[in-house]
């Protein structure tokens, strides 16, 4: 029998590995460092201090939700997909529904478009997770241009490229009503957005979590091990289209709105390009890229939208050559480099 | 306008070959570098736009445009491989995705920025007009000339990958890379080479596409889930499974959108469903 | 005299090639045993038609009786059989101690558990700790594998196998490409497990299999050319002509 082995405690392992996207990884248990309390703290503050800017920020908030959801199948699963917006507009839709025909009460609306985001993850998923990467790539691809043309094809139903806007949603917890400051909404995402993050959290650091990356880095490993790869990827992908789809639910029921658009292209696209910038796989990346994309969208909103697209496309291009861990991953190499550990 | 079976199906195989000759060149490249080049389209785009506006500004003779489009998409991507793709080749899908995808909407912004967004016509010579009467059939004189030239081009393809020591190599680097590069094989240069080849055929196939398929800055985007659908559905790396899948995927989106308007793109997206269901590997299993 | 390992006229074609040739191979509880043969004699081939990474064109594999050819790779992992790669298959992103961890959850049943952070399975993280220190391992725990020197990457596949804690364990050239020195090293650890774990290995070192493998068995051109104790196999002339006679040392 060994002697007793002095084990180091799990943190002090962590520290050798130097950058902070490492750190958010490394057997870290549930403490909260300083810098990730001074985010969310400055986000709630943006209630008080930007009751302006409140609809921009619900849509952060919202679009921050979505990438969560992303960077769960990409960061963590290493699932490269271009048709995640299927599972958002799924939500999106399915909320508008419901508040389109009267059934106005928002968090039950909410769960409704979880579960419907959730079902169609995990009805493709027997399809998008089958394959290689390209062929993961064009399924999702085609899934979700064919989800895009079902709403479109269904408009009496959806109401088509017009979108659906009578809705009518009800007040939260029957006390709260969206306003058209955003007040409420913002409220309401970001305390949805918080709560969901706080799962996510909780899962990536589990064993499931460390069988998901060990998946992305090595499949044919883990199946050598044991792990029931296909099973644990259907899981995940199930547990992020069901949070895709209350991010939909989001948009739809502080927006009163839902256009086809939910389901299109650009929105899976524009989602891969925030989660990449932003970095992936330590689930800050994909709510630091929206927001940064977003806020440079509206301030960006009145030039031709020639020039965004193209100066957008150079980006992506100048950040694979030139910073691919994402914009926090070059700042993270940055700080490595200056001799900090 | 088709007004039976053949006449779908002689559409059908026009619009097949179209597909075929875009889409052959990603399909060989992907199979030799696994490089997942989703800005295809911005060559057939490029060979489009040199083939309208060498007619329109130019008034270059249709014909004439044809060898001169090839030519633009093959130093087009002559230029690019060198400059651009060559240091992705080992990295991940990921930053192929985003690097191609990010080229696409620089070309498709620039487009619109230098030549406006709206489609751009072409003004068939009048010997490619017209119909041709046989018994019980109409054939498009259009349609005719374009799936003459693919299967021209499709049989020195064939030619070229089965006899020359080229050819040779190109069907070497396919199967095995690492083996072939160890046999003295200089892998980088068959892929350049590959990949400009496809690159020109791309923007043939563009130029020739104009009159069936419009021609616009989003064209890149618009087709894009064809010439994948086209690699995918067909298997990499070989002639025969984009062949045998761009005919079917021709056939079944003329025919869905004759007899089932309603259904719109649903047709092609079902069958992509069906077909991956069937054929996991790829058609090309089939052809072997 | 039970075989833990069998497999009855396994075979498998690639189109014309004929990679495996019914080969039928037992593999006795306790042995340590090497497979040797020239390049592309369809050792590694067999290696991956046993482990379930291809299924065999024709013939069975039984593993401690149980038919497992039609079983996928994970089943039969968690049957007990672990295996390790010729080309390292590690994770890059991953620190040494989150890989051989990640074995370690898998074989206790937590792979599915979403809730309980791994830093509080203290039980785990113990063995995985000792783990790496039986292996030398232990101060680069926290480094991650992709910055981790060669050598010590074949050690951690290993590693990363044991964590398994396998009945039959599978090592596709363990010591490729690391020098002598260090490569006995990492088989006199092999020598020192108990014999409760039975071991298969390729090796191409000839000096390796001579002083670590009790029964030897020879393919050449996916068949059996030869099978038995070092001695044997030493003084067979076909297996000179085949394989050593190109002008390599016993």
């Amino acid at each position: 029998m060994r002697a007793q082995v002095s084990e180091p405690p799990p943190a002090a392992t962590a520290r050798t590995s130097g950058s902070p996207i490492a750190f958010a990884n490394r057997l870290s248990d549930l403490r909260w460092r300083p810098a990730e309390l001074a985010f969310w703290a400055a986000a709630a503050a943006v209630f008080f201090v930007l009751p302006g800017q409140l609809v921009l920020a619900s849509q952060i908030a919202i679009t921050g939700l979505f990438a969560l959801s992303l960077d769960l199948i990409l960061g963590y699963a290493g699932v490269v997909s271009l048709g995640h917006a299927a599972m958002f507009g799924g939500g999106a839709y399915t909320a508008g529904l419901l508040a389109n025909h009267g059934w106005d009460e928002p968090i039950s609306g909410l769960i409704a478009a979880a579960a419907a985001g959730a079902l169609i993850a995990f009805g493709t998923s027997f399809l998008a997770l089958r394959g290689g990467d390209l062929t993961r790539l064009m399924v999702t691809l085609g899934l979700g241009l064919m989800m895009y043309e079902l709403a479109n094809q269904a408009a009496p139903v959806t109401g088509g490229v017009d979108g659906l806007s009578d809705m009518t949603v009800g007040k939260l917890f029957g006390v709260f009503t969206f306003d058209l400051g955003g007040r409420t909404a913002y409220a309401y995402s970001l305390v949805v957005t918080f709560g969901v993050f706080c799962l996510c959290r909780r899962v990536v650091r589990s064993p499931f979590g460390l069988s998901l990356r060990g998946i992305r880095d090595q499949p044919v490993r883990m199946s050598a091990i044991g792990t029931p790869v296909r099973r644990r990827l259907t899981a995940v992908y199930t547990l992020a289209g069901a949070i895709a789809g209350m991010a939909g639910a989001l948009l739809a029921q502080t927006t009163q709105f839902v256009g086809l658009e939910v389901l299109g292209f650009s929105r899976s696209a524009d989602l891969l390009i925030m989660l990449v910038l932003g970095g992936t796989g330590f689930l800050y990346g994909g709510l630091a890229g929206a927001a940064v994309f977003m806020v440079a969208q509206h301030l960006l909103s009145g030039m031709n939208p020639v020039y965004w697209q193209f100066w957008l496309g150079l980006l992506l291009v100048l950040a694979v050559f030139f910073a691919p861990g994402g914009i926090t991953g070059a700042i993270a190499a940055r700080w490595q480099k200056g001799g900090r550990r | 306008m088709p007004g039976s079976l053949p006449g779908v199906l002689f559409d059908g195989v026009a619009y097949g070959s179209l597909l075929f000759l875009m889409s052959v060149g990603l399909s060989v490249t992907m199979g030799m570098m696994n490089f997942i080049n989703l800005a295809h389209g911005a060559f057939a785009m490029a060979g489009g736009y040199v083939c309208a506006l060498g007619m329109e500004r130019l008034g270059i003779p249709f014909l004439a445009t044809l060898p001169l489009s090839f030519l633009c998409g093959a130093a087009l991507g002559a230029v690019l491989e060198r400059t651009l793709y060559r240091p992705l080749y080992r990295r991940g899908p990921l930053d192929q995705v985003l690097f191609s995808l990010g080229l696409t909407l620089m070309a498709v912004a620039a487009t619109t920025w230098f030549f406006g967004p709206g489609q751009r016509p072409v003004r068939l010579p009048s010997f490619l007009l017209g119909q041709l009467h046989l018994p019980g059939l109409d054939l498009g004189v259009y349609r005719l000339f374009l799936i003459a030239v693919v299967a021209a081009i499709t049989v020195a393809l064939v030619a070229l990958l089965r006899g020359t020591r080229f050819g040779a190599r190109i069907r070497a680097s396919v199967d095995d890379a690492r083996t072939s590069a160890g046999l003295g094989i200089d892998v980088h240069r068959v892929f350049a080479l590959t990949f400009i080849l496809g690159s020109g055929l791309a923007a043939l196939g563009g130029a020739l596409s104009i009159d069936v398929l419009g021609l616009d800055p989003t064209f890149p985007l618009k087709y894009l889930v064809y010439f994948l659908l086209v690699v995918v559905v067909g298997g990499a790396g070989t002639i025969a499974g984009p062949l045998a899948a761009s005919m079917v995927l021709g056939v079944f989106d003329v025919a869905g959108k004759y007899y089932v308007p309603e259904a719109g793109a649903f047709v092609i997206y079902g069958l992509m469903v069906a077909l991956l269901l069937l054929f996991p590997g790829g058609l090309r299993r089939l052809a072997r | 005299m039970t075989a833990v390992l069998r497999t009855d006229r396994v075979s498998r074609r690639f189109g014309a090639l004929q990679a495996v040739r019914e080969v039928s191979f037992a593999l006795e509880a306790g042995a340590r045993h090497a497979l040797i043969g020239p390049n592309g004699a369809g050792k590694t081939t067999l290696v991956n038609l046993i482990t379930g990474v291809l299924t065999p064109s024709g013939g069975d594999v039984f593993l401690e009786g149980e038919r497992v050819t039609s079983l996928s790779s994970h089943l039969r992992a968690r049957r007990g059989m672990a295996r390790t790669f010729q080309i390292t298959t590690l994770f890059p992103n991953l620190t040494v101690l989150e890989a051989v961890l990640v074995a370690l959850c898998e074989r206790n049943g937590l792979g599915a558990s979403f809730w309980i952070p791994v830093a509080r399975r203290i039980r785990e993280i113990e063995e995985a700790h000792r783990i790496l220190s039986d292996l030398h391992l232990a101060g680069d725990a926290g480094t991650l594998v992709r910055v981790l020197p060669y050598g010590k990457q074949r050690v951690l596949e290993i590693a990363v196998a044991l964590a398994t804690r396998p009945r039959v364990l599978l090592l596709d050239e363990p010591a490729a490409g690391i020098p002598g020195s260090q490569s006995a090293e990492i088989f006199s650890v092999l020598a020192g497990l108990p014999r409760e774990v039975t071991i298969l290995f390729i090796e191409h070192d000839m000096n390796l299999v001579f002083r670590f493998a009790e029964r030897i068995t020879v393919l050449a051109s996916g068949s059996i050319l030869a099978e038995g104790t070092a001695k044997e196999i030493a003084g067979d002339a076909r297996v000179r002509e085949v394989y050593l006679g190109e002008g390599g040392d016993a």
